[in-house]
């Protein structure tokens, strides 16, 4: 029941609470301890009047009008950041929050940037208002032709899902062909759904969407339902939590790995073709919905080190303690919101750890102290001079790469996705 | 308040437009289509009236493509009653549409009737007025803000260069809505679902369709190539010095 539809013997607190309540693993949410923690730890919790301990809080004291009167709730990126470290193991993110922004969904206090990216999800099955033909529109040129199901009609081993951003975006789409040419290399017999793929609805939905999610997401089954393959594999680790543990529950069952996952597995394949150097040092960001949600920390790392001439180093916010790109739960499209609210950007957050990382990782390595004089001398150094970010996830690298452009110590990080080094590796 | 808003559906410019091979008309065999934006402030302008004078706002249709869609929506934010016109819908043009409209109307008695300025298909936007007309009601255009106070209007109405102006109108009468007071809602996915379990759309023959009175297209075609832009090429020493001989030629230098 809509919180704000009162019954009149119950206060929209108890309406909110009892909602709550109904959800699975909601009934923990009485354990409440009121510690701050999640406050503490969300990257925009500065900015949020309704952070969760300010919600619950509320809650108990009958005062829930409070918080629907505040449009904060939208700060939240649904990085489940507060989730992980909830001594009492809250369903903070997918339980309170979700339902907070369902609530202010279903009551019409949506950021209007957020509203078209909604819109324009259920009309034409991606949040940019793409054209729904064009989304293969990124294979052109490629050749032989990257195999849509509908037109071939052969059955292929992979069911690449390949998302709205690698689609449409033209950084995810660099990063989409980058992918054919990697698993062709390795022999891969795949195929894709085309214009019969719409959105993976997971970010609608942890936008409060939930009604627009299932929509989405029974339209994708249809066609998985008519396609012959033996598994899927998704660009993006958004699509990936999608359908590994939302999908399941509209009766859609397939195996289903992120990109990284399924070459990890391939990794003694793929490692002797690896044969050109790539001189860097990479920090490989972990996206929340691979890490922190799917436990996907490894195999990303592991691809990395194969490529030869990488030098991984860890960011100060890495494996679960990773910090959002600023993109989940609807904050890929409430930039303008998120900047009006807090003048910063979590990606520019992002981009200085990763300045930060290399200068200290240099700085206590016994070649940097040498390096230190080879620079004063003029000589090449022997640590990596370029820099790059890894990403794994189609809403980062545009993300990033922007913020390189205005983190001046940043102007020559390069953001690549793994996919995209791997095939210049080759 | 009895609120009328009449709407219809035009080509989405999403996809690329083809025309059909009379040479007159769009190709509509694969063309995908979207409420009219002008009507969608013209449903969002009748239920702010309504939520803040209170009414009954009933929105009205030519049957098209994804129409019912469109109505549902508009039940989900508010809209008491849908009306689909059928019949020979598809020639239909603003004229038509007009009187279509004029005598499915009269026997409404609306009080005021809100519509959508103009639709990037008309060909001379001209269902408001030609509606006020046939109903013998006032027309103001090019409208922005709505208020409604003892049987009148006060209605701001935009002119070229910037100028607003005010009206006071007398109800009843019919306004070409180009922007609500506030911007259309978001409904949620789930309320447009329930408005189609819980509301249902009437439907109305419109017999025979009067097309007169309308232009008529005698020829449909892609815009034309003329000329191109020059290009300049080489360095930027030479794309300078040839970008001032140019504005020499064109006297700006």
């Amino acid at each position: 029941m809509l919180a704000t539809e009162l019954d009149e013997r119950l206060s929209t607190s108890q309406v909110f609470w009892n909602s709550l309540m109904e959800m699975p693993g909601g009934e923990k949410i009485r354990q409440c301890i009121q510690c701050g923690t999640c406050t503490g730890v969300c990257p925009f919790g500065r900015w949020m009047q309704t952070t969760p301990r300010k919600i619950i809080a509320a809650l108990r004291m009958n005062e829930f009008e409070d918080i629907l009167a505040s449009d904060t709730a939208w700060m939240c990126v649904s990085c489940y950041a507060c989730a992980k470290v909830c001594p009492q193991q809250l369903p903070l993110t997918d339980g309170l929050m979700f339902r907070l922004k369902e609530e202010l969904l279903l009551t019409g206090n949506v950021p209007t940037e957020l509203q078209l990216a909604l819109e324009n999800s259920r009309r034409y099955g991606n949040p940019m208002g793409e054209s729904p033909k064009k989304r293969s529109a990124w294979t052109e040129g490629l050749d032989p032709p990257v195999p849509v199901l509908r037109e071939t009609r052969k059955p292929v081993d992979v069911l690449w899902f390949v998302g709205d951003f690698a689609s449409y975006h033209p950084q995810g789409q660099q990063a989409a062909r980058a992918l054919v040419k990697v698993l062709r290399a390795l022999g891969v017999n795949f195929g894709i759904l085309g214009p019969d793929e719409v959105s993976d609805g997971d970010s609608q939905r942890m936008a409060g969407e939930r009604g627009l999610f299932e929509w989405l997401a029974i339209r994708n089954g249809a066609h998985f339902m008519r396609s012959n393959f033996n598994q899927i594999i998704t660009t993006d680790p958004h699509a990936y939590n999608a359908i590994k543990n939302e999908y399941p529950s509209l009766e859609i069952n397939y195996p289903v790995q992120h990109y990284t996952e399924f070459l990890y597995e391939r990794l003694d394949q793929l490692k002797p073709l690896l044969t050109k150097k790539i001189s860097a040092t990479v920090a490989y960001h972990d996206p929340c919905y691979l890490g922190r949600v799917n436990g996907v920390y490894d195999p990303p790392r592991e691809l990395l080190k194969a490529i030869p001439g990488v030098r991984l180093v860890e960011m100060s916010h890495h494996h679960d303690s990773s910090l959002c790109c600023g993109g989940g739960g609807g904050g890929m499209w409430l930039d303008g919101f998120q900047w009006d609210q807090s003048k910063s950007r979590l990606s520019e957050w992002r981009i200085r750890e990763v300045v930060i990382s290399k200068t200290v990782e240099d700085f206590i390595s016994v070649i940097g102290a040498e390096d230190k004089n080879r620079r004063k001398a003029g000589q090449p150094t022997l640590l990596p001079e370029e820099t790059i970010l890894a990403v794994a996830c189609p809403y980062e690298k545009p993300r990033f790469t922007d913020a390189t452009k205005t983190i001046e110590e940043a102007k020559t990080v390069r953001v690549m996705d793994i996919a995209e080094l791997l095939a210049n590796a080759m | 308040m009895n609120i009328i808003v009449p709407v219809k559906m035009v080509p989405d410019l999403v996809e690329e437009l083809t025309i059909d091979p009379g040479g007159a008309a769009l190709d509509t065999a694969w063309m995908r289509l979207i409420l009219n934006e002008f009507d969608d402030h013209a449903i969002e302008q009748a239920i702010l009236l309504k939520e803040r004078v209170g009414g009954l706002v009933t929105v009205i249709a030519p049957e098209a493509a994804d129409v019912d869609d469109a109505l549902f929506t508009a039940a989900a934010k508010g809209a008491d009653r849908l009306i689909k016109l059928t019949g020979e819908t598809g020639s239909i043009n603003s004229h038509a549409l007009a009187r279509a409209l004029a005598a499915v109307i009269q026997t409404e008695t609306p009080d005021l009737i809100l519509t959508g300025v103009q639709a990037h298909n008309d060909l001379d936007g001209q269902v408001g007025p030609l509606l006020a007309e046939s109903l013998s009601m006032p027309y103001v255009g090019y409208v922005s803000s709505v208020k409604i106070e003892n049987r009148m209007a006060t209605v701001k109405k935009e002119y070229p260069g910037g100028l607003l102006a005010e009206f006071m109108v007398e109800l009843p009468a019919v306004l070409g809505i180009q922007a609500s007071d506030e911007p259309p809602r978001y409904v949620a996915f789930t309320k447009v679902r329930q408005a189609m379990q819980a509301t249902k759309i009437e439907e109305q023959d419109i017999g025979e369709l009067d097309i007169s009175g309308s232009a008529a297209v005698s020829r449909m075609f892609q815009p034309e190539v003329k000329e191109r832009a020059e290009m300049l090429e080489g360095d930027s020493d030479a794309v300078a010095a040839r970008l001032v001989e140019i504005m020499q030629e064109y006297g700006v230098l």
